[in-house]
């Protein structure tokens, strides 16, 4: 009996270690690149949504919060020869058709919206994903939610739904709204103090 | 010789994995939205395939019968680790599309089916060959199906579409029933030339 469980003992237990180096390296080579990466894809985003910087909106990103208190995302300024340029607030909304959506929206330091890129979305193809297109997306360019209204023309806002995706642009204007009401929240704390 | 030879071109078309013997049904319907998707997704399969078909090939003599399947999984979900770290790191793109089908690989019947009716019974150099094979029938099955669905459905091929912007290509095709619809044709095709009744 003892003889007969020795032999598999042995060799699951030589393959499981001999793996676990194999992953071991490839996890000390790998790391680096993979954090540049992901690093790298948040940059682009935020490139795209203020225009041009010669900061690091990664070293000075601040916690924001929404005015409920409840939520927190994440904001990066952009800055150009020390005069800040733009923001970009990284938010989400758990509404989209196809669940969460996660958006960077570019903020002038008016309130009024640059332009904004999802980051993340599990929206239907050729459907909800036409919100990321210019399309639908130029109609935000200028865009002050303290002045218009940021809701589709059916809920009686100011902005054109996509055409049969009326769900995943409800749910993109809520992303947008609730970066915007934290932004607004932050300012307000900074006017106070 | 002529084996050897066999066992290179048998995956690809007689024995292709996907339209012949319907294995990995799973990533062959849920990525292959695009062209890219679909090739991306057989060129990680096959390199899962070639590093755990060769693995297994190499310690077949060690492991005891009783913990066969066992050894085969461990090995298999290293690589498949391995490659999503490598994915991770230098396609993050490729990465973000095929998302959850990629540690699915594990699990991917094909892999284990080779390591099991094949790997494990054949030498390092046939296995390899019979890897290589099998990984071509699958990456050209979900390139060929993933191509057709991107065409229908999106009108455009790699990404460079060649619609006009207003026309609307069948959309269907790149949502999942879609997937279902394309498969049974290119599988229709397939054993019509195969002469299947």
């Amino acid at each position: 009996m003892n003889k007969n469980i020795l032999k598999p003992v042995i060799a699951l237990t030589g393959i499981a270690v001999v793996m676990a180096l194999i992953l071991g390296k490839v996890r000390q080579i790998t790391q680096e690149p993979i954090s540049n990466a992901k690093n790298n894809q948040e940059l682009e985003a935020i490139a795209m949504v203020t225009g041009e910087f010669d900061n690091d909106p990664f070293a000075e990103k601040t916690d924001i919060f929404t005015p409920d208190k409840k939520e927190k995302f994440t904001m990066y300024p952009a800055r150009k020869e020390g005069k800040l340029n733009a923001v970009a607030i990284k938010s989400y909304t758990n509404t989209g058709f196809g669940g969460k959506i996660e958006i960077m929206t570019g903020f002038n330091a008016d309130g009024s919206i640059k332009t904004f890129k999802i980051i993340t979305s599990n929206e239907t193809p050729g459907l909800g994903s036409k919100t990321d297109e210019p399309k639908f997306k130029e109609q935000l360019n200028g865009f002050n939610p303290a002045k218009q209204v940021l809701k589709v023309k059916q809920d009686g806002g100011d902005v054109d739904a996509v055409t049969a995706a009326t769900i995943s642009s409800r749910a993109v204007l809520r992303a947008i709204e609730r970066a915007f009401a934290a932004f607004q929240n932050f300012n307000k704390r900074d006017e106070n103090e | 010789m002529s084996n050897s030879f066999n066992n290179l071109t048998r995956g690809i078309i007689r024995e292709n994995p996907v339209l012949v013997m319907l294995l990995g049904m799973c990533p062959t319907l849920g990525v292959t939205t695009s062209a890219i998707n679909g090739l991306g997704m057989g060129l990680a399969t096959m390199f899962v395939l070639l590093m755990s078909n060769m693995a297994i090939s190499c310690v077949k003599k060690v492991i005891p019968d009783i913990v066969r399947i066992p050894s085969f999984i461990i090995i298999i979900a290293s690589f498949v680790t391995v490659l999503e770290m490598l994915m991770q790191a230098y396609t993050p793109e490729l990465y973000a599309a095929l998302g959850i089908y990629i540690p699915l690989i594990v699990v991917n019947c094909i892999i284990l089916g080779r390591a099991e009716a094949f790997a494990s019974k054949n030498t390092v150099f046939q296995s390899l060959l019979d890897a290589i094979g099998m990984g071509l029938g699958f990456t050209l099955a979900l390139l060929l199906l993933g191509s057709l669905r991107e065409v229908l459905g999106n009108g455009s091929i790699f990404g460079y579409s060649f619609i006009s912007e207003n026309a609307s290509p069948m959309l269907l095709f790149i949502m999942p029933p879609g997937a279902f619809l394309a498969l049974g044709g290119i599988i229709a095709v397939v054993n019509k030339l195969r002469g299947v009744n």
